[in-house]
């Protein structure tokens, strides 16, 4: 068993066994059973994943300080950052909705940059991350319920809801919702299991 | 080049982690990955118990989701109420037919699509048909990555409500946008309690028959 152990996968959507095989940088292995993904190699390396996870907590940091959009009417103007919006939702008495924004938005994405951080910075340095084992857990388990590019959307769709009767002032925050979209789902892309071979290679 | 047989974990008495991808011995009842320390199951608990629950229940709220409003928008000439579809035939007449239609798939064909695929997959399972196994993964697969979505309106609400307000014109939110909330969580949860295996478990009476032929050759 233990021999055999790391050079078998095994498919999670039909249960059939394979033998592992290594991979070009961006290759994919498929099912041959049910063709779902088995494993995959990232095209990036341990470094740019490390700095794209940088670039990702920096980014996070500006779309939630700066506001998103501006919107003026008679010389009145109202603007709102991610977290005023979840705040008005909450004294509005939609707490369900804050609550899930909340966490779909902020809290989950600001997990998955930080700790694919944490954890990507000390393999690269050849050491064992901290608190490793229930990082990669809560890594894999809030993947599913981070949101940032349906929220992108969202404004998208909202501007252009009031842009009619407003005058929209795009503001920074935007862009680096945009820019953070693009970024976590890079970050993302990162199969959380590639990591555990990650750890195997540089700590045992 | 195409394997002749295909075994499955489950005849080896093995399971793979679904956290860390670790190979573990499995003969009976729960264990824990030897690795991460997740618990493992040769098959995800009472799958199709816990999927036809949380499905019934998403399809439940999914009525008052786009009878009640999800958003007040009050002004100088009243408050107008939007439901989910009456936001979508706003922007189209507001001539953004793109995102109208965007809207649309987003937050009423994929959460109708996805009933219809869970409940597909559901009664399928049940019957033990070994009708079209892979399409179903697919299918599976399908619903799986484009169920959420559906959040979209919700965050639309969310970001209009902190911005407009001004003295003579305010967004409040809904109680549909709650409901539409919980049905996106609740059919997420469903999907998630499906054990795609299942469709395998019983086509394999099948495959197993061709399989050998082919081995016998
Ligand atoms: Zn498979
Ligand atoms: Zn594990």
């Amino acid at each position: 068993m233990e021999p055999s152990a790391h050079s078998l996968v095994i498919c999670e959507h039909c249960d059939a066994v394979h033998r592992k095989h290594e991979l070009a940088r961006g290759e994919v292995a498929r099912c041959v059973r049910c063709q779902a993904v088995l494993y995959r190699r990232p095209w990036l390396s341990l470094d740019s994943m490390f700095a794209l996870a940088l670039a990702a907590a920096i980014t996070f940091f500006i779309a939630n300080v700066w506001p998103i959009v501006t919107l003026e009417l008679n010389g009145h103007a109202s603007s709102a950052t991610l977290w005023q919006a979840i705040v008005a939702t909450w004294n509005d008495g939609v707490g369900v909705v804050s609550v899930l924004a909340a966490l779909m938005l902020f809290f989950f994405p600001m997990l998955q940059v930080l700790l694919f951080g944490w954890v990507l910075g000390f393999l690269r340095a050849g050491r064992l991350p901290p608190g490793f084992i229930p990082i990669m857990r809560v890594l894999h388990a809030i993947r599913p319920w981070s949101m940032v590019e349906v929220f992108m959307l969202g404004t998208l769709v909202a501007v252009v809801k009031v842009g009619d009767i407003f005058e929209v002032i795009l503001q920074p925050g935007i862009w680096a919702f945009a820019a953070l979209t693009v970024l976590l789902a890079l970050v993302a892309s990162f199969d959380v299991r590639r990591i555990w071979l990650l750890k195997r290679e540089c700590c045992g | 080049m195409s394997e002749p047989r295909i075994s499955t974990a489950s005849e080896l008495g093995i399971v793979a982690c679904h956290c860390c991808g670790q190979l573990c011995r499995h003969v009976q009842g729960d264990i824990c990955c030897s690795r991460c320390g997740a618990r493992l199951h040769r098959r995800k608990p009472d799958s199709l118990a816990r999927t036809w629950a949380l499905l019934l229940a998403a399809m439940i709220l999914y009525i008052p989701a786009n009878l009640l409003p999800i958003m007040r928008t009050g002004s100088l000439f009243g408050s107008e109420s939007n439901t989910i579809l009456s936001g979508v035939a706003e922007l189209w007449r507001a001539g953004s037919w793109d995102l109208a239609v965007i809207v649309f798939v987003a937050s009423i064909m994929v959460p109708l699509m996805k009933f219809a695929a869970l409940l597909v997959l559901l009664i399928s399972v049940q019957r033990r048909k070994a009708w079209r196994a892979r399409g179903r993964a697919h299918l599976f697969r399908l619903v799986e990555g484009i169920g959420y979505w559906s959040m979209l309106d919700v965050f639309v609400v969310t970001l209009l409500v902190a911005l407009v307000r001004f003295q003579l014109t305010q967004v409040d939110p809904g109680p549909g946008v709650v409901y539409f909330g919980l049905v996106v969580v609740l059919t997420m949860l469903a999907s998630m309690s499906f054990d795609p295996r299942l469709i395998w478990d019983h086509a394999e009476s099948v495959d197993d028959g061709k399989a050998e032929e082919v081995e016998h050759d």
